[in-house]
C-alpha cells in the first residue's frame, strides 16, 4: 500500500468514527459546536500522529508482553503535553473541552491504531496513518457538529446562519445529550443507505 | 429561558450544590446515578455500553466489574493525588499517574479474582482487561480531582457513577434483547438503531434534571 493510500484510508473507507466506531465518547460529547469539534479533532490528531510515530520507531525495542502499558505511557505523555500547551495558549478552548482532554488517553482510536498499525509498520507509514485517521476523526466530528450546531443553535462556527427567528426557537434537543445519540443513529443509517446504493451499482 | 442557560443548568455538574453532610452525599448519589448519568449525559464509557449490551448476563457481569474497579480507582487516585502528587508539586503528571494506577489496578483485580474466586473470574474474565480503556474510570478520577472532593466524596462519587453506568448498561441490554424480535427498517439495523435507542433513554434520564438536587 502506498503512503498516499495509507493517508486517505482514514478519511472514508476506514473512518474511525463511522466505520470502526472507535472514540465515541469525545465524539458524542463535544460535537455540540463546530469550534469544540475542531479543537478536539486537532488535539486528538496531534496525539495520534506522535504516539504512532514514537511507537513505530520503538517497535523493535518494546517487549511484546508489556507493550500495552508502554503504549499507554507514550500516549499519556503526549496528552499531558497537549493539555499543558492548550491551557497556556488557548484557555477558553481548554475550558470548553474540559475532562475530555485527559480522556484522550483512553480514546480507543489511538490505542487501536498503535496496536493495529504502528507496531507493524515503518515510521513514515505510521505518521501517514496517524494523520489520515486524525483527519478522518476531525472530519467526522465537524460533520456531526455542523448538524447539531445548525439545528440546536441556528449557527455554524458561532455565526448565525438560519436567521434570528430560528435562533430564538431552535431544535434544542440537537445539542442536548439525547440529540447526539439520535442524530448519530440517523447519520449511521444514512451511511448504510449510501453503502447499499454503491453495492447495487457495482 | 434561553437555550444556553437551560443547557448549562442541565449539563453542568451541579450535583454538589446545596446542603452539607448527608444531603450533599445524597446529592452526589442521585446526581451520579440519575441526573448526570455517566453514560447517557456525560458520554463516558460509551464503548463498553455499546459493545457489551447485547446480552443481559454479560451486561450484569461487566457492570459489577466496573463498580468494583471504579470504587478502587476513585480511592487510589485520590490517595496518590493528595499524598504524592500535590506535596511533590507534580500535578501535571496526574494523567499519566492515574492511567497507570488504573491499568495496574485492573491487573491486580484480575490476579486476585483468579486466585480467590475462579468462578467470578471466569464470569467476568474477558471484560476485566477492557475496563482499563473504559473512560468512565479515568473520567471519575479526573472529575474528583477537578472538583477537589475529599476521600468520602471521591468514593461516593465513583460508586454512584459506576452504579449509573451499571443501570444504563443493564437497561440497554434488556432493551436490545427485545430488539432482536422487532422489525427495524433495513438501513437502521444494528448500530444505528442502538444509538437511537440510547437517545430515547437519554431523553428519559433528562427528565431527572427536574429533581434539582
Amino acid at each position: 500500500m502506498t503512503l498516499w493510500r495509507t493517508l486517505t484510508n482514514g478519511f472514508y473507507t476506514e473512518n474511525p468514527i463511522f466505520r470502526i466506531s472507535l472514540g465515541m465518547c469525545p465524539f458524542l460529547a463535544l460535537s455540540t459546536s463546530v469550534q469544540n469539534a475542531i479543537g478536539m479533532g486537532a488535539a486528538a490528531t496531534f496525539v495520534l500522529v506522535w504516539s504512532n510515530a514514537a511507537i513505530s520507531a520503538l517497535r523493535n525495542v518494546i517487549p511484546d508482553k508489556i507493550r500495552i502499558p508502554c503504549y499507554i505511557v507514550f500516549i499519556a505523555t503526549f496528552v499531558s503535553l497537549v493539555d499543558m500547551v492548550m491551557a497556556a495558549y488557548a484557555p477558553p478552548l481548554h475550558k470548553a473541552l474540559g475532562i475530555y482532554i485527559p480522556l484522550i488517553v483512553v480514546n480507543c482510536i489511538i490505542l487501536g491504531r498503535a496496536e493495529a498499525f504502528a507496531n507493524k509498520n515503518t515510521v513514515a507509514a505510521s505518521l501517514m496513518d496517524g494523520i489520515g485517521m486524525g483527519i478522518g476523526f476531525t472530519l467526522a466530528m465537524a460533520l456531526m457538529a455542523t448538524i447539531r450546531e445548525l439545528l440546536g443553535n441556528g449557527t455554524w462556527y458561532g455565526v448565525n446562519i438560519l436567521g434570528r427567528d430560528f435562533a430564538n426557537q431552535p431544535v434544542l434537543i440537537a445539542i442536548l445529550p439525547p440529540g447526539a445519540f439520535i442524530l448519530m443513529g440517523f447519520v449511521l443509517g444514512g451511511f448504510a443507505i449510501i453503502d447499499r446504493r454503491k453495492g447495487r451499482a457495482a | 429561558m434561553s437555550p444556553a442557560i437551560l443547557i448549562s443548568s442541565i449539563v453542568s455538574s451541579g450535583s454538589t450544590g446545596g446542603g452539607s453532610g448527608f444531603a450533599q452525599i445524597m446529592g452526589l448519589v442521585i446526581g451520579g446515578i440519575l441526573i448526570n448519568n455517566f453514560v447517557l449525559s456525560r458520554f463516558l464509557g460509551i464503548c463498553p455500553f455499546l459493545g457489551v449490551s447485547k446480552q443481559l448476563d454479560s451486561a450484569v457481569g461487566m457492570g459489577a466489574a466496573v463498580v468494583f474497579v471504579m470504587a478502587m480507582a476513585g480511592t487510589m487516585c485520590f490517595a496518590l493525588w493528595e499524598l504524592l502528587l500535590v506535596p511533590l508539586g507534580l500535578q501535571y503528571l496526574s494523567t499519566i499517574v492515574f492511567i497507570l494506577v488504573i491499568a495496574a489496578l485492573v491487573q491486580l483485580v484480575e490476579m486476585i479474582l483468579l486466585k480467590y474466586s475462579p468462578a467470578l473470574y471466569k464470569a467476568l474474565g474477558i471484560y476485566l482487561p477492557l475496563i482499563t480503556t473504559n473512560c468512565a474510570v479515568l473520567g471519575v478520577a479526573v472529575i474528583n480531582k477537578d472538583a477537589g472532593y475529599d476521600l468520602l466524596h471521591s468514593v461516593v462519587n465513583a460508586v454512584a457513577g459506576a452504579l449509573g453506568f451499571c443501570l444504563a448498561l443493564i437497561l440497554m441490554a434488556g432493551l436490545r434483547e427485545r430488539l432482536e424480535y422487532s422489525d427495524v427498517p433495513a438501513a437502521l439495523r444494528g448500530k444505528p438503531i442502538t444509538f437511537i435507542l440510547a437517545g430515547v433513554m437519554s431523553i428519559a434520564f433528562l427528565g431527572f434534571a427536574g429533581l434539582g438536587v
